[in-house]
């Protein structure tokens, strides 16, 4: 066990700070700290730009094999990466679903033509992409999709029917990747696809969803005889499911560090206003900004474990790994709660109208969905129960 | 970077988890606890003769095994889960410890080499001043007086809530110079418990799985040779013997928190009610996935600050962080500990309270871990201090 990094790694750290230091200026400063969760609606356009810039210094993949364009960085090279970004305030991506999600997906279970087709505008930051997993029907029970597809074997093409929601990015995205059942008689897991479809088409509609913040990050997509081509199905007709699940281990990867350099962002903010207004001399908010900073110090370590155990043949069966998810979003919520109640009355007050959220106002609504999305709490703590103690099923008849 | 255990880390852990599942079964705690001693002499004179536990971590040139504080964690770790009766916590992460950041060479030379081969000891540092407030477990906690006459000391005073302070052979105190305050003034000495005008005496307590004791010293005097290292400039050591013990209590901590997640999840799928075992409601499996939650970040806690102690042991590059650590593992494992117990006793309903379940020994022994050397909030205060002022 050791928790230092060694020589060569911290001098990629300073590689990693010294070109965000160096090119998060002009046109970007404005970026620093924005475009996070409950903020991803804010400056697209720069934020794409960003992504570019990202790529000319080969940093938007860079936990991928070089020979796919990546930068073949270690896990702990690409933890220093993650923490670095976010350390400099550098903002949300745009790029991430395409990077961490998408492309990883299609290196793994993806042919040799959707390789050279997708990946290099990943890379190039040009191509971006969203997720089309959750439907209205299709929620906590993710396998009961209804979203349809269609093998035309005139036109030799998927036609693909059928609703998505909670999709953030849809406006933005050029491809969403899709689960859809191929076999109309199947039920839950079986007979579903994996699909990589192009958003600009006229099968493909998007309409925002407005959310608890007033903004609309997230989006209904909707597919009215919507196509790709016969190769662009990611495996074999009915492995879909398989291809989806091991998509959501990469979910649990290496960002999460980033994600704590936000969050240890959000809390100095807050450590900030409650110096200022005094907060920080109450008792009871000491505590709890205490209590924060404990479980968030903890969380890095919860990270850390997943990683070094990664490859150790385990699988995602590790019990780190299993409660990773309830513990931050559960932490983040709370969060959430300290930064209106660090505010006080003035959390009521808006910057100004209609309904401009501040940053902490923003987070304070938007963590509400963090135990909700990617499994509620709920869900965490049934699979925690059933896949790390063991503890019976409950059998539904569907 | 690497936070797993190595294989040699692993190794230990398993040999320390099969000799305490084998020695340290439930009957074999009762027994111990119904000792005045409150341990089983015995298998302390084999933990020590063959096993060499108590010489872990101490340097290979003091007759030590000369290995880390990670692997002294993983051990008491399984001390915690089998809630061994032994003086192994007072007289490793007490006293060794205390030799080993503050005494002197030939201190060391001594007394290291007789705590390997089997000798007890312990600190003690506390007067009842450590429980005011809901607990002050810092410099102020001191309150033993130690008065220079020539090349004597003279000591009075009271202290309290000392680990094993009745049985410990050898006894590491703090005293502050008289009118001193706060991190002025204080020394630390190391003696033989038995010296004229020592009074040890065992408390009554609610956790009858570790002995306390108050002691009394009525005018005794040391020799200069007692004292560790500069007069009156004792307290930045002191600070440090604290948090590395803080330290290894939170590895206990964890231990605990686990074994009531095990326990509980075993007795939920053997008892039935409603013709289902009680481990198929949501309702307890949602209260155990919060138990393995909690006993998980423990384990990243604990672990964390197992790194850290080494480091600072070694002066190396996160050694500053050690108090930090310290408060952060402590203020999360004494909570996480004490609430597995509260929801393994929930979910074990009525035989939860009856004596003859072992649940009780883990609850009563979480809450006694988390007010020794300061509970959640005494620690999260600490954090605060150093985030907030």
């Amino acid at each position: 066990m050791k928790l230092s990094f060694s020589l060569e790694d911290e001098q990629f750290r300073q590689e990693v700070a010294t070109w965000l230091q160096e090119n998060l200026i002009g046109e970007f400063e404005k970026l620093k700290f924005r475009g996070g969760p409950g903020d991803e609606h804010m400056f697209p356009e720069e934020r794409k730009r960003w992504e570019q810039k990202l790529a000319a210094g080969g940093w938007t993949c860079v936990g991928w094999p070089r020979e796919y364009g990546g930068r073949g960085c270690s896990i702990e090279q690409q933890v220093i990466f993650y923490e670095e970004y976010a350390r400099a305030g550098a903002p949300g991506r745009v790029g991430h679903i395409g990077a961490g999600l998408a492309g990883p997906t299609i290196i793994a279970f993806g042919t040799g033509a959707q390789k050279s087709k997708y990946l290099p505008g990943i890379v190039a930051g040009t191509e971006l992409w969203c997720q089309g997993y959750s439907e209205p029907g299709a929620g906590s029970d993710l396998a009961n999709i209804r979203t349809r597809a269609r093998f035309d074997e005139a036109g030799a093409r998927w036609i693909i029917n059928g609703q998505k929601v909670w999709t953030s990015l849809a406006r933005e995205a050029d491809y969403c990747f899709v689960i859809a059942r191929t076999d109309p008689g199947s039920v839950a897991h079986k007979g579903l696809g994996f699909f990589l479809v192009k958003m600009d088409q006229p099968g493909v509609e998007v309409r925002g969803i407005q959310q608890i913040t007033g903004t609309s990050e997230f989006n209904q997509v909707f597919f009215d005889g919507a196509e790709c081509n016969a190769g662009d199905i990611v495996g074999a007709p009915g492995d879909g499911w398989k291809v989806a699940m091991s998509l959501l281990d990469f979910e649990r990867g290496v960002s999460t560090l980033g994600q704590q350099m936000q969050f240890q962002n959000e809390l100095n903010e807050i450590v900030g206003i409650a110096k200022e207004n005094g907060a920080a001399r109450d008792p009871a908010i000491r505590q709890r900004i205490a209590k924060a900073h404990t479980e968030l110090k903890i969380m890095r370590y919860n990270a850390m474990r997943m990683l070094s155990s990664q490859g150790s043949g385990a699988g995602s069966l590790q019990q780190e790994a299993l409660i990773y998810k309830i513990f931050w979003a559960t932490w983040h919520r709370d969060l959430g709660e300290l930064a209106l109640d660090v505010m006080g009355a003035e959390s009521q007050i808006l910057e100004h109208g209609p309904y401009q959220l501040s940053r902490l106002q923003a987070l304070a609504l938007f963590v509400r969905a963090d135990t909700i999305y990617g499994g509620t709490n709920e869900i965490q703590r049934n699979i925690i129960a059933e896949r790390g103690l063991g503890m019976p099923k409950e059998r539904w008849q569907r | 970077m690497k936070f797993a255990f190595s294989d040699e880390q692993q190794m230990i852990r398993d040999t320390a988890e099969s000799f305490l599942a084998e020695v340290s079964t439930g009957e074999a705690v009762r027994a111990a606890m119904a000792t005045e001693l409150g341990y089983d002499a015995e298998l302390w004179q084999r933990i020590c003769g063959e096993l060499y536990w108590p010489a872990i971590h101490i340097p290979v040139e003091f007759g030590g095994l000369g290995l880390g504080y990670v692997e002294l964690a993983a051990m008491l770790e399984q001390m915690g889960r089998y809630l061994l009766c032994s003086p192994f916590f007072s007289t490793v992460c007490l006293g060794a410890n205390a030799l080993m950041i503050a005494g002197s060479d030939e201190q060391k030379a001594q007394y290291l080499a007789e705590i390997c081969a089997g000798r007890t000891a312990t600190l003690a540092y506390t007067g009842k001043a450590a429980a005011a407030c809901g607990g002050q477990w810092g410099a102020e906690a001191v309150e033993l007086v130690a008065q220079r006459r020539h090349d004597q000391f003279v000591l009075n005073g009271t202290l309290r809530y000392v680990p094993d302070g009745a049985s410990a052979e050898l006894l590491i105190v703090a005293a502050r110079s008289l009118g001193s305050t706060g991190a002025e003034g204080i020394n630390l000495f190391v003696l033989a418990a038995d010296r004229a005008g020592i009074e040890c005496r065992l408390l009554p307590t609610m956790d009858q799985t570790r002995r306390q004791a108050e002691i009394t010293f009525d005018s005794v005097t040391l020799p200069i040779s007692a004292l560790m290292g500069e007069e009156g400039a004792a307290w930045p050591a002191l600070a440090k013997i604290i948090d590395l013990a803080t330290v290894a209590l939170t590895a206990e901590q964890l231990g605990g928190a686990q074994q009531l997640l095990d326990i509980a999840v075993d007795y939920t799928k053997e008892r039935t009610q409603f013709n289902r075992p009680i481990a198929s409601f949501q309702a307890i499996k949602h209260m155990a996935a919060d138990m393995m939650t909690r006993a998980e970040v423990a384990r990243s806690g604990a672990y964390y600050a197992a790194c850290v102690a080494q480091e600072a042991l070694e002066h190396g590059e996160l050694a500053s962080q050690l108090p930090e650590a310290a408060s952060v593992a402590k203020a999360y494992c004494s909570d996480a500990f004490f609430r597995n117990a509260g929801d393994a006793l929930q979910m074990h309903g009525g035989v939860g309270f009856t004596w003859e379940y072992d649940v009780h020994l883990y609850f009563k022994r979480a809450k006694a871990s988390e007010h020794f050397l300061g509970s959640g909030d005494y620690h999260r205060e600490r954090i605060a201090r150093l985030i907030l002022d």
